[in-house]
Protein backbone atom coordinates (compact mmCIF):
# COMPACT_ATOMS: atom_id res chain seq x y z
CA UNK A 1 0.00 0.00 0.00
CA UNK A 2 2.44 2.47 1.16
CA UNK A 3 4.91 1.92 -1.70
CA UNK A 4 2.02 2.04 -3.86
CA UNK A 5 1.53 5.46 -3.03
CA UNK A 6 5.20 6.02 -3.21
CA UNK A 7 5.26 4.62 -7.17
CA UNK A 8 1.78 7.20 -7.69
CA UNK A 9 3.86 9.94 -6.73
CA UNK A 10 6.55 9.81 -8.19
CA UNK A 11 4.54 9.13 -11.88
CA UNK A 12 2.20 11.79 -10.77
CA UNK A 13 5.42 13.90 -10.13
CA UNK A 14 7.07 13.16 -13.87
CA UNK A 15 3.80 13.74 -14.98
CA UNK A 16 3.60 17.20 -13.39
CA UNK A 17 7.18 17.84 -14.58
CA UNK A 18 5.99 17.44 -17.75
CA UNK A 19 3.73 20.02 -17.73
CA UNK A 20 5.85 22.72 -16.30
CA UNK A 21 8.35 22.21 -18.90
CA UNK A 22 5.63 25.14 -20.75
CA UNK A 23 5.29 26.88 -17.73
CA UNK A 24 3.25 29.98 -19.90
CA UNK A 25 1.37 27.31 -21.31
CA UNK A 26 0.51 26.41 -18.33
CA UNK A 27 -0.41 29.49 -16.36
CA UNK A 28 -2.61 30.36 -19.25
CA UNK A 29 -4.34 26.71 -19.26
CA UNK A 30 -5.57 26.88 -15.52
CA UNK A 31 -6.27 30.55 -15.59
CA UNK A 32 -8.55 30.05 -18.59
CA UNK A 33 -10.10 27.20 -17.17
CA UNK A 34 -11.04 29.25 -14.07
CA UNK A 35 -12.27 31.61 -16.28
CA UNK A 36 -14.32 30.49 -18.59
CA UNK A 37 -15.82 28.00 -15.89
CA UNK A 38 -17.33 31.42 -14.50
CA UNK A 39 -19.68 31.95 -17.28
CA UNK A 40 -21.17 28.51 -16.42
CA UNK A 41 -21.81 29.97 -12.79
CA UNK A 42 -23.04 33.15 -14.58
CA UNK A 43 -25.85 31.07 -15.97
CA UNK A 44 -26.88 30.10 -12.33
CA UNK A 45 -26.34 33.90 -11.39
CA UNK A 46 -28.78 34.79 -14.31
CA UNK A 47 -31.87 32.58 -13.57
CA UNK A 48 -32.03 33.96 -10.15
CA UNK A 49 -32.25 37.18 -11.93
CA UNK A 50 -35.54 36.21 -13.19
CA UNK A 51 -36.65 34.98 -9.68
CA UNK A 52 -35.53 35.38 -6.03
CA UNK A 53 -35.81 31.44 -5.48
CA UNK A 54 -36.00 28.43 -7.01
CA UNK A 55 -37.85 25.78 -5.56
CA UNK A 56 -37.41 27.57 -2.38
CA UNK A 57 -33.83 27.80 -2.75
CA UNK A 58 -32.02 31.24 -2.36
CA UNK A 59 -29.04 31.74 -5.29
CA UNK A 60 -26.66 31.86 -1.85
CA UNK A 61 -28.00 28.13 -1.36
CA UNK A 62 -28.01 27.21 -4.96
CA UNK A 63 -24.46 27.88 -4.75
CA UNK A 64 -23.54 25.82 -2.02
CA UNK A 65 -24.42 22.68 -3.81
CA UNK A 66 -23.02 24.55 -6.96
CA UNK A 67 -19.52 25.26 -5.29
CA UNK A 68 -19.22 22.00 -3.52
CA UNK A 69 -20.08 19.71 -6.40
CA UNK A 70 -17.30 21.32 -8.65
CA UNK A 71 -14.77 21.24 -6.32
CA UNK A 72 -15.47 17.47 -5.71
CA UNK A 73 -15.82 16.82 -9.22
CA UNK A 74 -12.90 19.00 -10.61
CA UNK A 75 -10.78 16.82 -8.35
CA UNK A 76 -12.47 12.84 -9.02
CA UNK A 77 -12.11 14.05 -12.73
CA UNK A 78 -8.16 15.40 -11.75
CA UNK A 79 -7.40 11.57 -10.22
CA UNK A 80 -9.59 9.24 -12.31
CA UNK A 81 -10.96 10.94 -15.81
CA UNK A 82 -8.60 9.86 -18.19
CA UNK A 83 -11.42 8.40 -20.24
CA UNK A 84 -9.54 9.83 -23.78
CA UNK A 85 -6.33 7.91 -22.88
CA UNK A 86 -8.20 4.90 -22.14
CA UNK A 87 -10.24 4.83 -24.88
CA UNK A 88 -7.39 5.37 -27.40
CA UNK A 89 -5.75 2.19 -25.17
CA UNK A 90 -8.62 0.32 -25.95
CA UNK A 91 -9.18 1.29 -29.49
CA UNK A 92 -5.32 0.58 -30.49
CA UNK A 93 -4.75 -2.81 -28.13
CA UNK A 94 -1.53 -0.91 -25.52
CA UNK A 95 -4.33 -1.65 -22.63
CA UNK A 96 -2.10 -5.28 -22.92
CA UNK A 97 0.77 -3.10 -21.69
CA UNK A 98 -0.72 -2.17 -18.20
CA UNK A 99 -2.18 -6.28 -17.68
CA UNK A 100 1.59 -7.23 -18.58
CA UNK A 101 2.78 -4.99 -15.52
CA UNK A 102 2.72 -5.52 -12.01
CA UNK A 103 0.26 -2.96 -10.72
CA UNK A 104 -3.36 -3.18 -10.73
CA UNK A 105 -4.99 -1.75 -14.16
CA UNK A 106 -7.07 0.90 -12.01
CA UNK A 107 -4.00 1.86 -10.73
CA UNK A 108 -2.26 2.42 -13.67
CA UNK A 109 -4.95 3.66 -14.98
CA UNK A 110 -5.58 6.62 -12.75
CA UNK A 111 -1.75 7.13 -12.49
CA UNK A 112 -1.28 8.02 -16.23
CA UNK A 113 -1.94 11.19 -15.90
CA UNK A 114 -2.69 14.37 -13.66
CA UNK A 115 -4.12 17.09 -15.55
CA UNK A 116 -3.11 20.13 -13.12
CA UNK A 117 -5.72 22.05 -15.55
CA UNK A 118 -8.90 20.91 -13.59
CA UNK A 119 -7.28 22.85 -10.72
CA UNK A 120 -8.62 25.83 -11.96
CA UNK A 121 -12.26 24.61 -12.27
CA UNK A 122 -11.53 23.27 -8.66
CA UNK A 123 -10.54 26.79 -7.41
CA UNK A 124 -13.87 28.48 -9.28
CA UNK A 125 -15.72 26.26 -7.41
CA UNK A 126 -13.87 27.04 -4.24
CA UNK A 127 -14.91 30.60 -4.98
CA UNK A 128 -18.40 30.10 -5.41
CA UNK A 129 -18.36 28.49 -2.15
CA UNK A 130 -16.83 31.23 -0.47
CA UNK A 131 -20.06 33.30 -1.98
CA UNK A 132 -22.20 30.65 -0.44
CA UNK A 133 -21.20 30.87 2.71
CA UNK A 134 -21.10 34.27 3.03
CA UNK A 135 -24.74 34.67 1.76
CA UNK A 136 -26.62 31.47 3.17
CA UNK A 137 -27.60 31.42 6.81
CA UNK A 138 -26.01 28.62 8.38
CA UNK A 139 -26.78 27.96 11.95
CA UNK A 140 -23.39 26.75 12.52
CA UNK A 141 -22.72 23.20 15.39
CA UNK A 142 -20.28 20.80 15.08
CA UNK A 143 -22.42 18.35 13.53
CA UNK A 144 -22.96 20.89 10.52
CA UNK A 145 -19.20 21.38 10.59
CA UNK A 146 -18.08 17.83 11.08
CA UNK A 147 -20.90 17.18 7.76
CA UNK A 148 -18.80 20.13 5.41
CA UNK A 149 -15.67 18.21 6.18
CA UNK A 150 -16.89 14.90 5.02
CA UNK A 151 -18.27 16.44 1.97
CA UNK A 152 -15.83 17.05 -0.22
CA UNK A 153 -14.04 13.28 -0.02
CA UNK A 154 -17.13 12.16 0.27
CA UNK A 155 -17.96 14.09 -2.97
CA UNK A 156 -14.75 13.02 -4.63
CA UNK A 157 -15.61 9.38 -4.04
CA UNK A 158 -18.82 9.28 -5.40
CA UNK A 159 -17.52 11.30 -8.48
CA UNK A 160 -15.02 9.01 -9.12
CA UNK A 161 -16.97 5.93 -8.26
CA UNK A 162 -18.71 6.96 -11.45
CA UNK A 163 -16.18 8.11 -13.34
CA UNK A 164 -14.96 4.81 -12.79
CA UNK A 165 -18.05 3.10 -14.29
CA UNK A 166 -18.32 5.52 -17.35
CA UNK A 167 -14.54 4.52 -17.75
CA UNK A 168 -15.73 0.57 -17.67
CA UNK A 169 -18.41 1.42 -20.03
CA UNK A 170 -16.16 2.19 -23.15
CA UNK A 171 -14.90 -1.84 -22.68
CA UNK A 172 -18.04 -2.33 -24.10
CA UNK A 173 -18.75 0.84 -26.53
CA UNK A 174 -15.04 1.42 -27.17
CA UNK A 175 -15.76 4.93 -28.97
CA UNK A 176 -18.95 5.67 -26.81
CA UNK A 177 -17.60 8.62 -24.70
CA UNK A 178 -20.19 10.73 -25.42
CA UNK A 179 -22.21 8.00 -23.97
CA UNK A 180 -20.51 8.43 -20.84
CA UNK A 181 -20.58 11.67 -20.48
CA UNK A 182 -24.36 11.56 -19.85
CA UNK A 183 -23.29 9.71 -16.42
CA UNK A 184 -20.15 11.57 -15.79
CA UNK A 185 -21.04 15.55 -16.92
CA UNK A 186 -24.74 14.95 -16.69
CA UNK A 187 -24.09 13.74 -13.14
CA UNK A 188 -22.53 16.85 -12.26
CA UNK A 189 -24.58 18.79 -13.33
CA UNK A 190 -27.67 17.51 -11.98
CA UNK A 191 -26.23 18.30 -8.51
CA UNK A 192 -25.83 21.80 -9.04
CA UNK A 193 -29.93 22.29 -8.24
CA UNK A 194 -31.95 20.79 -6.05
CA UNK A 195 -33.30 17.11 -6.60
CA UNK A 196 -36.66 18.00 -6.49
CA UNK A 197 -36.98 20.64 -8.87
CA UNK A 198 -36.59 17.26 -11.33
CA UNK A 199 -39.28 14.84 -12.69
CA UNK A 200 -39.95 12.09 -10.13
CA UNK A 201 -38.40 9.40 -12.39
CA UNK A 202 -35.40 11.26 -12.69
CA UNK A 203 -34.99 12.28 -9.26
CA UNK A 204 -35.43 8.33 -8.51
CA UNK A 205 -32.85 7.53 -10.88
CA UNK A 206 -30.53 10.27 -9.32
CA UNK A 207 -30.76 8.98 -5.84
CA UNK A 208 -30.94 5.53 -5.87
CA UNK A 209 -29.32 4.34 -8.88
CA UNK A 210 -26.57 6.75 -9.61
CA UNK A 211 -26.17 8.40 -6.50
CA UNK A 212 -25.52 11.78 -7.13
CA UNK A 213 -27.97 13.16 -4.30
CA UNK A 214 -26.03 12.17 -2.18
CA UNK A 215 -22.70 14.44 -3.24
CA UNK A 216 -24.33 17.68 -2.19
CA UNK A 217 -28.35 17.64 -1.98
CA UNK A 218 -28.42 15.37 0.96
CA UNK A 219 -26.13 16.89 3.31
CA UNK A 220 -26.99 19.97 2.51
CA UNK A 221 -30.21 19.36 3.37
CA UNK A 222 -28.92 18.93 6.68
CA UNK A 223 -26.13 21.78 7.02
CA UNK A 224 -28.65 24.74 5.68
CA UNK A 225 -31.63 23.10 7.74
CA UNK A 226 -33.75 22.74 4.76
CA UNK A 227 -37.64 20.92 4.78
CA UNK A 228 -36.56 17.71 2.93
CA UNK A 229 -39.89 18.14 0.24
CA UNK A 230 -39.66 14.30 -0.14
CA UNK A 231 -40.19 13.18 3.14
CA UNK A 232 -37.64 10.64 3.00
CA UNK A 233 -36.41 9.42 6.73
CA UNK A 234 -33.84 12.19 8.06
CA UNK A 235 -31.05 8.82 8.05
CA UNK A 236 -30.61 9.62 4.08
CA UNK A 237 -29.17 12.55 5.30
CA UNK A 238 -26.45 11.32 6.80
CA UNK A 239 -25.13 8.19 4.88
CA UNK A 240 -23.32 9.84 2.37
CA UNK A 241 -20.10 8.41 2.99
CA UNK A 242 -21.53 4.77 3.64
CA UNK A 243 -23.38 5.20 -0.04
CA UNK A 244 -19.80 6.41 -1.28
CA UNK A 245 -18.21 3.72 0.09
CA UNK A 246 -20.57 0.96 -2.04
CA UNK A 247 -19.99 2.80 -5.11
CA UNK A 248 -16.80 2.30 -4.78
CA UNK A 249 -17.01 -1.34 -4.23
CA UNK A 250 -19.26 -1.56 -6.90
CA UNK A 251 -17.12 0.72 -9.15
CA UNK A 252 -14.33 -1.40 -8.63
CA UNK A 253 -16.06 -4.69 -8.85
CA UNK A 254 -17.40 -3.69 -11.95
CA UNK A 255 -13.90 -2.80 -13.76
CA UNK A 256 -12.77 -6.22 -12.68
CA UNK A 257 -15.61 -7.58 -14.55
CA UNK A 258 -14.85 -4.77 -17.68
CA UNK A 259 -11.01 -5.93 -17.57
CA UNK A 260 -12.24 -9.37 -17.76
CA UNK A 261 -14.23 -8.06 -21.03
CA UNK A 262 -10.97 -6.77 -22.39
CA UNK A 263 -9.84 -8.89 -25.84
CA UNK A 264 -7.17 -7.00 -26.93
CA UNK A 265 -6.49 -5.87 -30.65
CA UNK A 266 -4.35 -8.50 -31.57
CA UNK A 267 -0.41 -8.18 -32.87
CA UNK B 1 -21.42 23.29 -57.76
CA UNK B 2 -21.22 19.62 -58.95
CA UNK B 3 -17.71 19.59 -56.62
CA UNK B 4 -19.32 21.21 -53.86
CA UNK B 5 -22.19 18.54 -53.51
CA UNK B 6 -19.64 15.79 -53.82
CA UNK B 7 -17.95 17.28 -51.19
CA UNK B 8 -20.85 17.63 -49.42
CA UNK B 9 -21.72 13.81 -49.34
CA UNK B 10 -18.19 12.99 -48.33
CA UNK B 11 -19.51 15.33 -45.46
CA UNK B 12 -22.17 13.22 -44.54
CA UNK B 13 -20.88 9.78 -45.05
CA UNK B 14 -17.62 11.01 -42.46
CA UNK B 15 -20.42 10.94 -39.72
CA UNK B 16 -22.59 8.57 -41.25
CA UNK B 17 -20.00 6.27 -40.78
CA UNK B 18 -20.34 5.62 -37.18
CA UNK B 19 -24.05 5.40 -36.44
CA UNK B 20 -23.82 4.05 -32.59
CA UNK B 21 -21.94 7.27 -32.07
CA UNK B 22 -24.66 9.05 -33.10
CA UNK B 23 -27.05 7.10 -31.28
CA UNK B 24 -24.54 7.33 -27.89
CA UNK B 25 -24.70 10.90 -28.18
CA UNK B 26 -28.58 11.33 -28.94
CA UNK B 27 -28.54 9.70 -25.78
CA UNK B 28 -26.23 11.85 -23.73
CA UNK B 29 -28.39 15.16 -25.39
CA UNK B 30 -31.45 13.72 -24.04
CA UNK B 31 -30.51 13.63 -21.07
CA UNK B 32 -28.97 17.26 -20.81
CA UNK B 33 -32.33 18.34 -22.26
CA UNK B 34 -34.01 17.07 -19.28
CA UNK B 35 -32.10 18.46 -16.74
CA UNK B 36 -32.45 21.86 -18.87
CA UNK B 37 -36.10 21.37 -19.00
CA UNK B 38 -36.49 20.69 -15.26
CA UNK B 39 -34.62 23.52 -14.27
CA UNK B 40 -36.62 26.19 -16.26
CA UNK B 41 -40.01 24.49 -15.08
CA UNK B 42 -38.72 25.04 -11.92
CA UNK B 43 -37.95 29.01 -13.02
CA UNK B 44 -41.72 28.60 -14.01
CA UNK B 45 -43.32 27.84 -10.60
CA UNK B 46 -42.78 31.33 -9.60
CA UNK B 47 -44.03 33.26 -13.22
CA UNK B 48 -46.16 33.04 -16.15
CA UNK B 49 -43.79 34.67 -18.11
CA UNK B 50 -39.92 35.51 -18.85
CA UNK B 51 -38.54 37.98 -21.16
CA UNK B 52 -41.80 37.34 -23.61
CA UNK B 53 -41.72 33.26 -23.06
CA UNK B 54 -44.03 31.24 -21.26
CA UNK B 55 -43.58 27.29 -19.78
CA UNK B 56 -44.22 26.01 -23.18
CA UNK B 57 -41.75 28.22 -25.10
CA UNK B 58 -39.26 27.57 -22.47
CA UNK B 59 -39.15 24.05 -22.88
CA UNK B 60 -39.67 23.67 -26.47
CA UNK B 61 -36.53 26.09 -26.46
CA UNK B 62 -34.60 23.36 -24.37
CA UNK B 63 -35.53 20.46 -26.75
CA UNK B 64 -34.78 22.42 -29.85
CA UNK B 65 -31.29 23.51 -28.45
CA UNK B 66 -30.05 19.90 -27.83
CA UNK B 67 -31.34 19.32 -31.15
CA UNK B 68 -28.99 22.04 -32.57
CA UNK B 69 -26.54 21.69 -30.41
CA UNK B 70 -24.28 18.98 -32.83
CA UNK B 71 -25.92 20.64 -35.89
CA UNK B 72 -23.88 23.51 -35.74
CA UNK B 73 -21.17 22.03 -34.34
CA UNK B 74 -21.23 24.53 -31.18
CA UNK B 75 -18.47 21.97 -29.26
CA UNK B 76 -15.77 22.90 -31.42
CA UNK B 77 -13.55 21.96 -34.53
CA UNK B 78 -10.17 21.87 -35.32
CA UNK B 79 -9.53 19.80 -37.91
CA UNK B 80 -8.30 23.12 -40.21
CA UNK B 81 -6.42 23.82 -36.97
CA UNK B 82 -4.77 20.77 -36.82
CA UNK B 83 -3.71 20.73 -40.45
CA UNK B 84 -2.01 24.29 -40.64
CA UNK B 85 -0.30 23.00 -37.74
CA UNK B 86 1.12 20.06 -39.36
CA UNK B 87 1.64 21.38 -42.07
CA UNK B 88 -1.15 19.69 -44.53
CA UNK B 89 -2.61 22.77 -45.30
CA UNK B 90 -0.07 22.82 -47.70
CA UNK B 91 -1.72 20.60 -49.65
CA UNK B 92 -5.04 22.01 -49.46
CA UNK B 93 -3.50 24.96 -50.67
CA UNK B 94 -2.18 23.44 -53.93
CA UNK B 95 -5.51 22.21 -54.66
CA UNK B 96 -7.59 24.50 -57.32
CA UNK B 97 -10.20 24.92 -54.87
CA UNK B 98 -10.44 27.50 -51.91
CA UNK B 99 -9.82 25.41 -48.64
CA UNK B 100 -13.03 27.61 -47.14
CA UNK B 101 -15.37 26.87 -49.90
CA UNK B 102 -13.95 23.11 -49.10
CA UNK B 103 -14.67 23.18 -45.85
CA UNK B 104 -18.26 25.04 -46.30
CA UNK B 105 -19.32 22.51 -48.56
CA UNK B 106 -18.16 19.64 -46.10
CA UNK B 107 -20.08 21.14 -43.65
CA UNK B 108 -23.03 21.67 -45.30
CA UNK B 109 -23.08 17.52 -46.22
CA UNK B 110 -22.22 17.21 -42.08
CA UNK B 111 -24.86 19.45 -40.57
CA UNK B 112 -28.31 17.96 -42.80
CA UNK B 113 -27.09 14.16 -41.24
CA UNK B 114 -26.21 15.50 -37.62
CA UNK B 115 -29.66 17.39 -37.73
CA UNK B 116 -31.67 14.11 -38.56
CA UNK B 117 -29.68 11.72 -36.61
CA UNK B 118 -28.71 13.90 -33.63
CA UNK B 119 -31.43 16.35 -33.50
CA UNK B 120 -34.59 14.83 -34.19
CA UNK B 121 -34.22 11.71 -32.24
CA UNK B 122 -33.51 13.91 -28.92
CA UNK B 123 -36.21 16.25 -30.13
CA UNK B 124 -39.06 13.39 -30.23
CA UNK B 125 -38.06 12.23 -26.95
CA UNK B 126 -39.00 15.45 -25.85
CA UNK B 127 -41.74 15.23 -27.34
CA UNK B 128 -43.18 12.72 -26.07
CA UNK B 129 -42.50 13.88 -22.17
CA UNK B 130 -43.38 17.45 -22.06
CA UNK B 131 -45.94 19.80 -24.33
CA UNK B 132 -43.68 21.51 -26.87
CA UNK B 133 -44.87 23.63 -28.95
CA UNK B 134 -45.35 23.44 -33.19
CA UNK B 135 -44.83 25.58 -35.79
CA UNK B 136 -46.97 25.94 -38.51
CA UNK B 137 -45.84 24.57 -41.91
CA UNK B 138 -44.70 27.93 -43.56
CA UNK B 139 -42.56 29.11 -39.73
CA UNK B 140 -41.44 25.23 -40.27
CA UNK B 141 -40.16 26.26 -43.83
CA UNK B 142 -38.59 29.49 -42.31
CA UNK B 143 -36.99 27.56 -39.05
CA UNK B 144 -34.97 25.39 -41.96
CA UNK B 145 -33.99 28.13 -44.01
CA UNK B 146 -32.72 29.78 -40.18
CA UNK B 147 -31.18 26.77 -39.22
CA UNK B 148 -29.59 26.57 -42.68
CA UNK B 149 -27.94 30.20 -42.42
CA UNK B 150 -27.04 29.58 -38.61
CA UNK B 151 -24.71 26.28 -40.00
CA UNK B 152 -22.91 29.15 -42.05
CA UNK B 153 -22.62 31.70 -39.85
CA UNK B 154 -20.96 29.09 -37.35
CA UNK B 155 -18.99 27.50 -39.69
CA UNK B 156 -17.71 31.28 -40.78
CA UNK B 157 -16.73 31.59 -37.07
CA UNK B 158 -15.05 28.15 -36.70
CA UNK B 159 -13.13 28.83 -39.89
CA UNK B 160 -11.82 32.05 -38.19
CA UNK B 161 -10.48 30.49 -35.02
CA UNK B 162 -9.14 27.77 -36.56
CA UNK B 163 -6.93 29.69 -39.21
CA UNK B 164 -5.80 31.76 -35.77
CA UNK B 165 -3.22 28.46 -35.53
CA UNK B 166 -1.16 30.63 -38.41
CA UNK B 167 0.13 32.55 -36.11
CA UNK B 168 -0.18 30.87 -32.75
CA UNK B 169 1.31 27.84 -31.97
CA UNK B 170 -0.81 26.05 -29.13
CA UNK B 171 -4.38 26.82 -30.67
CA UNK B 172 -6.34 24.89 -28.09
CA UNK B 173 -6.31 28.33 -25.59
CA UNK B 174 -8.03 29.89 -28.49
CA UNK B 175 -10.04 27.14 -29.52
CA UNK B 176 -11.52 26.85 -25.77
CA UNK B 177 -12.12 30.27 -25.32
CA UNK B 178 -14.33 30.87 -28.43
CA UNK B 179 -16.14 27.80 -27.43
CA UNK B 180 -17.14 28.85 -24.72
CA UNK B 181 -17.90 32.74 -25.70
CA UNK B 182 -20.11 30.89 -28.09
CA UNK B 183 -22.16 28.54 -25.96
CA UNK B 184 -22.56 31.56 -23.71
CA UNK B 185 -23.55 34.29 -26.36
CA UNK B 186 -25.42 32.16 -29.21
CA UNK B 187 -28.34 31.15 -26.40
CA UNK B 188 -26.91 27.61 -25.96
CA UNK B 189 -26.64 27.87 -22.07
CA UNK B 190 -30.06 29.86 -21.39
CA UNK B 191 -32.08 31.50 -23.78
CA UNK B 192 -30.58 34.90 -24.20
CA UNK B 193 -34.36 36.46 -23.47
CA UNK B 194 -33.71 35.40 -19.60
CA UNK B 195 -30.70 37.64 -19.49
CA UNK B 196 -30.61 41.56 -17.75
CA UNK B 197 -31.26 43.94 -20.45
CA UNK B 198 -28.15 45.03 -20.92
CA UNK B 199 -26.57 41.90 -21.18
CA UNK B 200 -29.27 40.70 -23.74
CA UNK B 201 -28.51 43.73 -26.02
CA UNK B 202 -24.95 43.20 -25.60
CA UNK B 203 -25.19 39.01 -27.01
CA UNK B 204 -28.24 40.44 -29.64
CA UNK B 205 -25.16 42.49 -31.32
CA UNK B 206 -22.86 39.31 -31.81
CA UNK B 207 -22.98 37.25 -34.67
CA UNK B 208 -23.41 34.09 -31.48
CA UNK B 209 -27.29 35.02 -31.59
CA UNK B 210 -27.68 34.05 -35.00
CA UNK B 211 -26.36 29.98 -34.34
CA UNK B 212 -29.00 29.56 -31.70
CA UNK B 213 -31.31 31.95 -30.26
CA UNK B 214 -32.72 33.03 -33.85
CA UNK B 215 -32.96 29.72 -35.13
CA UNK B 216 -35.17 29.08 -32.16
CA UNK B 217 -37.00 31.80 -32.12
CA UNK B 218 -38.15 31.64 -35.43
CA UNK B 219 -39.56 28.16 -34.90
CA UNK B 220 -41.50 29.85 -31.76
CA UNK B 221 -42.99 32.16 -34.07
CA UNK B 222 -41.63 35.38 -32.31
CA UNK B 223 -40.94 36.94 -35.55
CA UNK B 224 -43.11 37.45 -37.94
CA UNK B 225 -43.68 39.27 -41.34
CA UNK B 226 -40.94 41.91 -41.96
CA UNK B 227 -39.29 41.14 -38.74
CA UNK B 228 -38.75 37.54 -39.66
CA UNK B 229 -37.43 38.74 -42.84
CA UNK B 230 -35.05 40.77 -41.23
CA UNK B 231 -33.52 38.57 -38.86
CA UNK B 232 -33.31 36.06 -41.81
CA UNK B 233 -30.99 38.95 -43.29
CA UNK B 234 -29.21 39.95 -40.36
CA UNK B 235 -28.29 35.71 -40.44
CA UNK B 236 -27.28 35.88 -43.24
CA UNK B 237 -25.08 39.08 -43.00
CA UNK B 238 -22.88 37.35 -40.41
CA UNK B 239 -22.93 34.46 -42.90
CA UNK B 240 -21.46 36.84 -45.71
CA UNK B 241 -18.97 38.99 -43.09
CA UNK B 242 -17.55 36.09 -41.39
CA UNK B 243 -16.81 34.03 -44.33
CA UNK B 244 -15.39 37.24 -46.17
CA UNK B 245 -13.32 37.54 -43.01
CA UNK B 246 -11.77 34.43 -42.89
CA UNK B 247 -10.92 34.76 -46.88
CA UNK B 248 -8.93 37.63 -46.21
CA UNK B 249 -7.38 36.00 -42.84
CA UNK B 250 -6.48 32.53 -45.05
CA UNK B 251 -4.96 35.03 -47.40
CA UNK B 252 -3.04 36.86 -44.93
CA UNK B 253 -1.82 33.79 -42.77
CA UNK B 254 -1.13 31.58 -46.76
CA UNK B 255 1.50 34.51 -46.96
CA UNK B 256 3.22 33.78 -43.81
CA UNK B 257 3.25 30.34 -44.11
CA UNK B 258 6.25 28.28 -43.95
CA UNK B 259 6.06 24.65 -44.14
CA UNK B 260 9.26 22.39 -42.83
CA UNK B 261 10.73 19.38 -44.72
CA UNK B 262 9.33 17.81 -47.99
Amino acid sequence: MAESLVVYWRLAGANIRAQMQYRVSFVIDVTATFLISFLDFLAVLILFHNVPRLAGWSVHEVAFLYGTSAVAFALAELLVGHSEQLALRLRTGTFDVLLARPRGTLYQVAASDLPLRRLGRALQGAVVFVYALAGAHIDWTAGRIAMLVAMVPTGILLFASMWIVALCLLFWTVDGSEFSNAFTYGGQTMTQYPIDIYGQWLRRFLAYLVPTAFVCYFPALYILDKEDPLGLPRIVQFIAPFVALASAVVAGLLWRSAVRHYRGAGG
Amino acid sequence: MRLDWEIAKRGWGRYAAYPAAAWAGAFTNSVFGFMQAYVLIALFRHRTDVGGYDVGDAVTYVWLAQALLMTVYIFGWEELALRIRDGSIATDLSRPLNPQRYWLAFDLGRAPFHFIFRGIPPFLVGAFVFDLHYPTAPLAAAFVLSVFLAVVVSLGFRFLYNVAAFWIVDHRGVLRLSVTACLFFSGMTLPLTFFPTWLESLARILPFASIVQVPIDVYLGKHTGLDLVWVLAVQAAWAVALLTLGRIALSRGTQKLVVQGG
